[in-house]
């Protein structure tokens, strides 16, 4: 009977697509629908860990309080099952749910508005094939006046820019393809872009960095000194695909978004993406001068780092390549804000495991023999060694991280 | 009452070397593989944190990655006079625990055994004559050759990355190797470790003397390294805490640093740990295997079919759950009939402590395969025309690293305590290095494996029962290999030596060697072993038995190369023989 349900439903979802967006029960358009859902990495918020696919559940944190992925199987009455295709591109172009109610803004919209009404079509298809799945979500979770949605009306006319993604003639195919993917479905800037007091994206600062639960989401324009701007086009596929490349290894929830979805993405589309990073300019402020080996910080850094440190990342900063990261040169540590380099030496981490890099090895956790001190020490030491360059850290940070992270 | 789990096409006993090299063999092949690991998942991240892994007391004293006596213990005699006890703590030996198995906390020594090895019994009859061999021995060939060997051995380097240097490459002997070594096809993966000042010096000593030093074959690497599973492991640090401590460094070559970060990605690999396997179940016939018998640690027992039952424990359970399941006839010694128990040997272990005054070896540095070695005094590398023994052993200096409990070396007749014996201490624990001699130990009719009359696991199974002394044979091995070592010895000019070859009875309490081989052997001969060439059973054709215990006898190498070639060798004989044609692969 169970399988009879689902065939019937396979059919009026098939039905209902012809109606509106030519076959959508087609193989190449469902199979293209599951490419783009791995391209949004979808399943990030819509799939609870050991839960069945996309039948939401998953609590995303913001400042303003607590958002839950939303049921997004064909269920009628939980999922999106009583959909239509032009609600289905209502909610992701415009952020207005069936029912007309504001989605928030976790929900990407502000990027997902630039992505194609075909590619939408495509994608809907291919949510439309998934089991539905009984599970009702309390999306909106928020404490007043958050939880009213009203105020998302203001919200979007501060924040948002509605309409596809407009290719830039003067960019070729592959750059064009890049900006697409990163502004669009991929929604880079989500975490990595600077946001203002609303959470929105800080004008002209897009990809520069923003610091999001704890991490540091880095800056990957193409700046030279803390962006990925020294990173070649293979560097930066072997990242994203692999999880490592000789100056880092995916951890935190970057290691998340390579495993569930980077890995899975066809190389044209990553080196499309690179191509595209590294063509942004990062901040136009100069990299500061690094502090002088004989700072009082430095001294006191390098002690430490030498007895707790350079047994794995090695004397100069170098790394082994696929296991311990390279310090020296490294982007993340140049980045001006340390909240990510801070939190791993605080509570350790350890890195995504892929199938061309099952090893997924970890950094211990100093927090327990390390005061906030001695992490600022050896962190100000580390950013300014081997030709690293970044503002000092300062024991307060440290102490500020620390208590943040008590559970 | 057992529940019945879905059957599975494999069916794996075991998450050390063996047991996860056969696993993610057969996982490539796309047969769905089960393995129950009494012990728990263990890794590196977790388990062996850098923070917290350089722990004397909890590791070395404590003994935290051995099993623990309570869950499986072992009884102990010298003969068959005697009545044997349990070991409540463990001396001799320490069999390991959880997944990785005794290969985390081995010392990662990977000597490849010599050509010659395999068919011990043949060649120095062919040699010597009968008439030269000791009566008390029981040598056996293996089954097996070379040839055959030479292959697998070269996966498993390939494998875990081994560092060294090749002292015969396809039969051209290079100038820093091991001249002794069978040939290699290929040479080590990863250049040979930086040697502290305690195995330099005894190499330039040995050098002298006409030997050929060679750094010896290490599973701690040298350099990074990425194995053909994708696995990555960095360089040692020689931290010195390395033999009987996980590596914090994904340094140590072990299951958990170069296999199981790959197989557990595998959809048709599952893993179950801390449960125990309790019997290999047969049908009524007794000619097939049926799956395997386990309890969780609820207490709750799980019967889980498969086609094929590969076990892969540690020697002491390979044998004991073929006694327990009924596999062979047990080994009598009097009758010197049945075969599973039989050939148990061990390992001879000799050294040579060296007091010096005015050298400083950082003792502190060091790691379980770090060092210098000569193989002159090793198997039949030279001749024992009438020396009235057979055997030899490697001689080499591997510093482990003097952690401050367990190291604290004092000249003889040093007080055990008080103040004599702290300034003793403190004199001697940077200027006192040792050489050590590990030996051959061969096989006699009076040493074997069979379960315990009296004693009970908590599960109400009875112990297994070790009987062994050393040899007649052995012991004048040693005297002879020692009295080398001091020869050695003396040409450093130290203040003072003291010789310690393997002398009288075997005690289960000093730790000695944790290569404990035989009980379940290979060969030709389904009267006299185990298990056919492939390391299938003479009378379960889907049954394979695989690990140290089909060594027929141990020559003066350490075990685990050979034990992990001996897997890909069964992984490979299933792949390629088995499957295509299930059934007994060499005729009985």
């Amino acid at each position: 009977m169970r399988k009879l349900a689902l065939l019937t439903l396979a059919l009026v979802g098939g039905l209902t697509g012809t109606a509106f967006a030519g076959d959508q029960s087609d193989f190449v358009t469902v199979e293209r629908g599951r490419y783009l859902a791995v391209l949004g990495d979808c399943a990030a918020c819509h799939t609870a860990p050991g839960g069945k696919p996309f039948a939401g559940g998953v609590p995303i944190e913001t400042p303003f309080g607590r958002l839950v992925g939303a049921n997004i199987t064909p269920d009628r009455e939980t999922g999106i099952g009583g959909w239509s295709l032009d609600e289905f591109q209502r909610a992701m172009s415009e952020g207005v749910a069936k029912g007309g109610y504001h989605l928030y803004g976790a929900m990407p919209y502000t990027a997902y508005t630039k992505v194609t009404a075909a590619d939408n079509a495509a994608l809907f298809a291919y949510l439309k094939t998934l089991d539905p799945v009984h599970n009702e979500v309390e999306t909106n979770q928020l404490p007043f006046p958050f939880n009213i949605r009203l105020s998302l009306f203001g919200w979007n006319l501060l924040n948002f820019t509605k309409g596809e993604y407009v290719p830039d003639p003067r960019q070729n195919a592959e750059w064009n393809r890049g900006a697409y993917i990163v502004e669009g479905l991929a929604h880079c800037g989500t975490c990595h872009t600077p946001k203002n007091v609303m959470g929105g994206d800080k004008a002209g600062e897009a990809l520069r960095g923003n610091v999001v639960d704890g991490w540091l989401a880095p800056d990957i324009t193409g700046h030279a000194h803390q962006g990925i701007g020294k990173w070649t086009t293979d560097e930066f596929v072997a990242y994203m695909k692999d999880g490592a490349n000789r100056y880092d290894i995916a951890s935190g929830p970057m290691a998340e978004v390579v495993e569930k979805s980077s890995s899975q993405w066809t190389d044209a589309d990553l080196k499309a993406v690179a191509t595209y990073l590294k063509s942004l300019d990062g901040s136009p402020a100069a990299p500061p001068a690094p502090l002088a080996a004989a700072d009082p910080r430095m001294v006191a850094g390098r002690a430490i780092y030498e007895d707790r440190c350079s047994g794995c990342h090695v004397g100069q900063g170098e790394g082994i390549t696929g296991l311990f990261p390279k310090l020296a040169a490294a982007p993340l540590v140049n980045n001006a804000d340390a909240t990510s380099l801070i939190r791993v030496v605080l509570a350790g981490s350890r890195a995504g495991a892929t199938d061309a890099r099952p090893t997924g090895p970890s950094m211990p956790a100093f927090a327990w023999n390390l005061k906030d001190e001695d992490v600022a020490n050896l962190l100000t030491y580390v950013r300014n060694s081997w030709g690293n360059a970044a503002p000092p850290v300062k024991a307060e940070a440290v102490h500020e991280l620390r208590g943040e992270m008590q559970p | 009452m057992a529940t019945k789990l879905p059957r599975k096409d494999v069916v794996v006993i075991g998450l050390g070397w063996a047991g996860s090299i056969i696993a993610n063999e057969l996982t490539d092949e796309g047969l769905d593989v089960v393995a129950i690991e009494r012990g728990p998942w263990r890794d590196t991240a977790r388990d062996f944190n850098i923070a917290t892994a350089a722990d004397e007391l909890r590791y070395n004293q404590r003994q935290e990655l051995m099993v623990r006596p309570a869950q499986s213990a072992i009884t102990t005699r010298n003969n068959a006079s005697q009545t044997a006890l349990p070991m409540r703590n463990w001396g001799s030996f320490h069999p390991g625990n959880g997944t990785g198995g005794a290969g985390n906390h081995w010392a990662g020594i990977t000597f490849r055994f010599g050509p010659d090895d395999f068919r011990l019994k043949s060649y120095l009859t062919e040699k010597y004559g009968a008439a030269a061999m000791p009566e008390e021995l029981t040598l056996q060939d293996w089954g097996t050759d070379w040839a055959e060997m030479e292959p697998y051995y070269a996966s498993f380097d390939r494998l875990a990355g081994i560092s060294g240097k090749a002292g015969n490459l396809n039969g051209v002997l290079q100038e820093g190797g091991n001249p002794f070594e069978g040939p290699r096809s290929e040479e080590y993966p990863t250049k040979p470790m930086k040697q502290p000042y305690g195995p330099t010096l005894f190499a330039e000593a040995a050098r002298k003397l006409g030997y050929k030093p060679f750094p010896v074959p290490s599973a701690l690497l040298s350099e990074a390294y990425t194995n053909p599973l994708g696995v990555t492991m960095g360089p040692c640090t020689f931290c010195g805490f390395c033999t009987n401590y996980g590596c914090a460094n994904y340094s140590k070559a072990s299951a958990i640093t170069t296999v199981l970060p790959a197989l557990v990605r595998k959809s048709n690999f599952t893993a179950v740990t801390n449960s125990e396997v309790l019997r290999v179940t047969l049908d009524r016939s007794g000619t097939r295997a049926t799956g395997v018998v386990y309890v969780d640690s609820s207490g709750q027992e799980w019967e889980q079919p498969a086609d094929l039952v590969v076990v892969s424990a540690f020697t002491f359970e390979n044998v004991r759950l073929m006694l327990l399941s009924g596999v062979g006839k047990p080994y009598d010694p009097v009758s010197n009939t049945g075969t599973t128990g039989r050939n148990y040997c061990y390992q001879t272990a000799n050294g040579v402590q060296l007091f010096f005054d005015d050298k400083n070896f950082n003792s502190f540095i060091g790691g379980g395969a770090v060092g210098m070695g000569i193989d002159e005094f090793n198997n039949d590398n030279f001749d024992h025309s009438g020396l009235g023994f057979f055997g030899g052993g490697s001689i080499r200096v591997t510093p482990i690293g003097a952690a401050p409990i367990a190291s604290r070396p004092t000249p003889p007749g040093t007080p055990r305590w008080g103040s004599k014996w702290k300034s003793e201490t403190q004199k001697a624990y940077l200027s006192t290095m040792s050489i050590g001699c590990e030996a051959s130990s061969y096989a006699t009719r009076g040493n074997y494996l069979s379960l315990d009359p009296t004693y009970t696991d908590r599960l109400g199974r009875p112990l297994l029962r070790v009987t062994f002394d050393f040899l007649e044979n052995d012991l004048k091995m040693a005297q002879f290999c020692t009295s080398k070592v001091g020869e050695i010895a003396r040409a450093m000019g130290p203040r003072q030596i003291v010789e310690r070859p393997m002398k009288g009875h075997w005690n289960s309490a000093p730790y000695q060697s944790s290569h404990v081989v035989g009980g379940f052997v290979m060969g030709t001969d389904p009267t006299t072993s185990s298990v056919n060439k492939y390391l299938q059973t003479w009378d379960v054709p889907n049954l394979f038995v695989v690990g140290a215990s089909a060594f027929p006898q141990n020559p003066g190498y350490n075990p685990t190369g050979t034990a992990a070639a001996l897997a890909f060798k069964a992984a490979d004989a299933i792949r390629n023989l088995y499957l295509k044609a299930p059934g007994a692969l060499v005729p009985a």
